[in-house]
């Protein structure tokens, strides 16, 4: 066992873990902080999506030791400070950008980060970059039109509701 | 004006703030104090006898507490078939038992023989690669031909692998057959509708209390009917008492299908428990989410087409292999019979349809309803064979559908395949579509296209689909084992708020906002003071759960018939708080009142009231204000819907992008239509994942050559287009108080046959007379369609 020590949504903890735990796991089932899902063993899906020093990454491809001394970002900690949804959370709302909500952490991580990168993205660019995030409810109608719409842009010529 | 709350407004889903904050409770989220967990040892062979299996230095690996094999379960039930269907020749289907873990032979690659309980997931997964298990590989039974010609049988018992030869109607076939040999044209068409993979993104989870204080479970599981899931377990594997067995399926991350059904690891997690003394968890990861949960489609299909001179349809005859894999689900069977043959006249007052279904058992996974279960299969080979007609006989695509519509005057429509719609207006669905679609443009984008060296083609779909699953009469003719109703509670509490227990399970599909949304309009108050209770079998008085785009026709409606009880014991209510006579109570935006008078109480009054009846005339009025219904439809609701797509083609690489999307349904009554846009969506996003890119693949062996995410194509957000969609042309439904359809598996069932039509059209443009190709249309075989003619 080893003892780790990282900041997890601004606030620091530690605990102990093996050598081969993910850092998805040491996530749900150490932190408890069960928002971040496993949706495949292959890093496809996406649902698993944090922050770790402010880039993207699939928790489940990462040991929690690699992840030691790290700033790591969840879903659990995206809200505004008085608990209000932030504006890529409140674009999902708004847009219906979301239905069973299993993918959907991971689908909000990865727009930050997508943001981040590149604040007023194209709904091409916006497709090519969810290339690593799997929907199944959505078809990704909502998703896209949700991004866009976080990103400041106009959608309402994006078509219907 | 859009209505801003009640039935018909946008409401914004209130289950969001949990999903977009991490605090959704999904059942892995879910832990006990004590808990362990089980791992389940999978046969990686096809078709094997089990010689013998050895548990012993698995049982003596660390952490390890039990080992469970077939022999513990060979005393107790199978996992039943749902529906009984008949043979041609009345026979009944063959019903191999389903056990729990596999007894003596394995049967497809994935196929659990045993299950390690140990206090840690890692632990079981050890043990259970130390369990030494001689498995003799025998011959698989893959192909469905093979299956039916051989000699080799998935159950050796039964001495088949066909489990009904199901004809529907069989008293038509003889007049089909007259009609296909004196017709002046007969257009042929031989088809695969493609096995698929449900892929709910949320694997499925199973975990289990036992208290031996007082003999009671719990289950928590990924489950679309948690109280059809306890009565399975109850009544036919397990035995459980129903009132000692809790089921709880708490959020559930997407089904489509795959978590209608009970499966054995349900079972085996209540017992371990019940041994143990332990909570007992098992949570698929995504390997074995392929490789067990219950796949969908699966049909092998000859669908011919009768037309006379003018392009009238007389008849449809189809003959169909049905694939069920090793053993029968419980929706299996009812599956390629009742919600696909019933539907084999489609829009059509065509007079004549034959329909012969083989089902048959292989050495694959079971296969059962997925997204639209059977209405999918139907539409694909109608709208298919259609097209196929319509070009060999030069007509117009659209112009050979309306010719054949059932007309808005001809409700209620007896169609040629047995049902009765209730109502439609199909023409004008179309012309929708064809507004919505920009259908003149056409010719101007086909022209950029091939300006680019694309080839443009258009496609187009008329569909009707079967849903609201339901009317017990109905389906207990039709084979159903079960009743389908569902039910619902009203709880007015006495400070006014509401909770509303309902059979219907959410899983995506915003019930939590859409119900209240029903109740708040009949009773003129908040929508926000109304929280529905859902997924809890300890809470909910009973339900069928939600599948076959159900869930608001049906539990609606029991939500509705309990909401009108209210309303009466509550007039009857304020009639003794005014002083007045029942029948004089108006409720209007919340507030009853004496007709004529400007006495009034307000809900909230009433609902004190009952609650602190002080000087309630008892004999007249009960205390409280809570009301129960269960609600049988009279009839199934039949959304349909004319859909279009234009897609672009490469000739130098065969890769198909679909441009343009317009879908366009008839669902009757629209609650929220944000939601039901949203289904439609997700529904078209599968459909068109179904046309071009799904594909579940067995080699020969039986090995599934397609289990994960690298080898199975899930559509990807750049895969796919915004869609147009437009229900605006609603007629609602006649038989059921909210007039609604039912909106869930439509994109599913209305777009694989209007993608590949554009696909042909596509490559006929380029000079290239393709007449069919099967889904999924991939680069590589639309480019060898091209090369090849």
């Amino acid at each position: 066992m080893t003892n780790v020590t990282m900041t997890i949504n601004g606030k620091a903890v530690s605990g102990e873990v093996e050598g081969n735990t993910l850092l998805s796991s040491f996530l749900r089932d150490d932190q408890r902080l069960t928002g971040t899902h496993i949706g495949c063993d292959t890093s496809q899906c996406g649902a698993c999506l944090v922050h770790v020093n402010g880039r993207a990454v699939k928790s489940c491809t990462m040991f929690a030791a690699e992840a030691d001394g790290a700033e790591v970002a969840t879903i659990e900690g995206q809200a505004n400070a008085d608990g209000s949804l932030n504006v890529i959370q409140q674009a999902f709302q708004d847009h219906h950008g979301l239905q069973c909500g299993f993918c959907t952490p991971g689908m909000v991580m990865t727009t930050a980060a997508l943001l981040k990168d590149n604040p007023k993205p194209t709904e091409a660019e916006v497709r090519a970059y969810l290339e690593g995030n799997i929907c199944r409810c959505t078809g990704y109608h909502n998703i896209v039109k949700a991004i866009m719409a976080a990103s400041g842009q106009d959608v309402s010529a994006i078509a219907a509701e | 004006m859009p209505k801003d709350s009640g039935i018909g407004a946008a409401t914004l889903r209130r289950e969001d703030v949990r999903f977009l904050t991490g605090k959704g409770q999904y059942s892995d989220d879910i832990n006990l104090f004590g808990q362990v967990a089980a791992v389940f040892a999978r046969s990686t062979v096809a078709n094997g006898k089990i010689n013998s299996i050895d548990t012993t230095t698995a049982a003596a690996m660390p952490g390890v507490l039990a080992i469970f094999t077939g022999e513990d379960f060979a005393e107790v039930g199978g996992n039943p078939a749902g529906w009984l269907i008949n043979s041609r020749d009345g026979t009944p289907m063959h019903e191999p038992k389903r056990p729990v873990l596999a007894h003596g032979k394995v049967r497809h690659v994935g196929d659990a023989y045993a299950a390690v309980i140990a206090e840690t997931a890692e632990q079981a997964q050890n043990a259970v690669e130390a369990i030494e298990a001689d498995i003799e590989e025998l011959p698989a039974v893959v192909n469905m031909k093979d299956a039916l010609s051989g000699s080799n049988f998935v159950h050796d018992e039964i001495g088949t692998n066909q489990c009904f030869d199901w004809g529907w109607i069989e008293d038509n076939r003889a007049a089909t057959d007259a009609a296909i040999k004196g017709a002046h044209h007969v257009t042929t068409l031989e088809l695969v509708n493609n096995r698929l993979v449900p892929n709910a993104m949320e694997p499925r989870c199973s975990m289990a209390q036992y208290n031996s204080a007082t003999d009671e479970y719990v289950l928590h599981t990924t489950s679309q009917n948690p109280h059809l899931t306890r009565l399975l377990i109850s009544a036919f594997v397990l035995g459980i008492p129903e009132n000692k067995l809790t089921v709880i399926a708490p959020d559930v991350g997407g089904g489509f299908g795959s978590k209608i059904y009970h499966y054995g690891e349900e079972a085996l997690v209540l017992a371990a428990a019940k041994k143990l003394g332990r909570p007992v968890k098992w949570t698929a990861n995504r390997t074995e989410a392929f490789l067990t949960d219950a796949h969908g489609r699966d049909h092998v299909t000859k669908i011919e087409l009768a037309l006379d001179a003018e392009g009238n349809f007389l008849a449809f005859r189809t003959e169909t292999m049905a694939n069920v894999g090793a053993y029968l689900s419980n929706f299996s069977t009812a599956t390629p019979t009742f919600l696909h043959g019933t539907l084999m006249a489609g829009n059509y007052t065509v007079p004549n349809v034959y329909v012969n279904v083989k089902a048959v058992f292989t050495n694959t996974a079971p296969v059962d309803a997925y997204r639209g279960a059977g209405r999918p299969e139907a539409t694909y080979s109608l709208e298919r064979v259609i097209d196929k007609a319509a070009r060999e006989l030069g007509m117009d695509p659209i112009a050979l559908r309306r010719k054949n519509f059932v007309k808005p005057d001809q409700y209620p429509f007896a169609s040629a395949a047995g049902l009765e719609y209730d109502s439609g207006n199909y023409d004008a669905l179309m012309d929708k579509m064809e507004e919505v679609a920009d259908l003149a443009g056409f010719a101007a984008r086909r022209k950029e296209s091939e300006a680019k060296g694309l080839l443009r083609g258009f496609g187009v779909n008329a569909y009707i689909e079967a849903c609201g699953i339901a009317p017990s009469n109905l389906v207990g003719v039709l084979g159903s084992r079960v009743g389908l109703y569902d039910a619902a509670t009203v709880r007015v509490n006495a400070t006014g708020n509401l909770s509303v227990m309902v059979g219907a399970h959410s899983h995506g599909q915003g019930h939590e906002t859409a119900f209240p949304q029903v109740v708040a309009e009949m009773l003129g108050i908040d929508a926000s003071v109304i929280d529905i209770v859902h997924g809890d079998t300890s809470k909910i008085p009973f339900g069928m759960g939600t599948y076959g785009s159900r869930s608001l026709a049906v539990c609606g409606s029991a939500v509705v018939r309990a909401t009108e009880k209210i309303i009466n014991k509550a007039k009857k209510i304020a009639a003794h708080m005014l002083e007045a006579s029942d029948a004089d109570i108006e409720l209007k935006e919340g507030v009853f009142s004496v007709a004529g008078t400007d006495r009034s109480v307000s809900f909230g009054e009433v609902a004190l009231k009952a609650y602190i009846p002080h000087d309630f005339p008892l004999e007249d009025i009960e205390p409280g204000l809570e009301e129960t219904a269960f609600y049988d439809p009279a009839n199934f609701t039949y959304p349909s819907g004319a859909y279009c797509c234009e897609v672009e083609l490469d000739p130098e690489t065969g890769k198909v992008r679909v441009d343009r999307f317009a879908a366009v349904d008839d669902f009757g009554n629209v609650i929220n239509p944000m939601i039901v846009t949203g289904q439609v969506h997700g529904g078209l996003g599968q459909g068109i994942g179904q046309a071009l890119l799904e594909n579940t693949t067995y080699d020969e062996n039986g090995q599934l050559l397609s289990a994960s995410y690298m080898d199975y194509t899930m559509p990807r957000a750049d895969d796919l287009p915004f869609y147009a969609v437009d229900h605006s042309q609603g007629n609602p439904c006649t038989h059921n108080p909210l007039g609604v359809k039912g909106c869930g598996e439509a994109g599913a069932i209305g777009s694989p046959p209007t993608i590949v039509n554009a696909v042909i059209d596509a490559m006929q443009s380029g000079g290239k007379n393709v007449t069919h190709i099967d889904m999924p249309v991939t680069p590589h075989r639309v480019w060898s369609a091209m090369q090849n003619v």
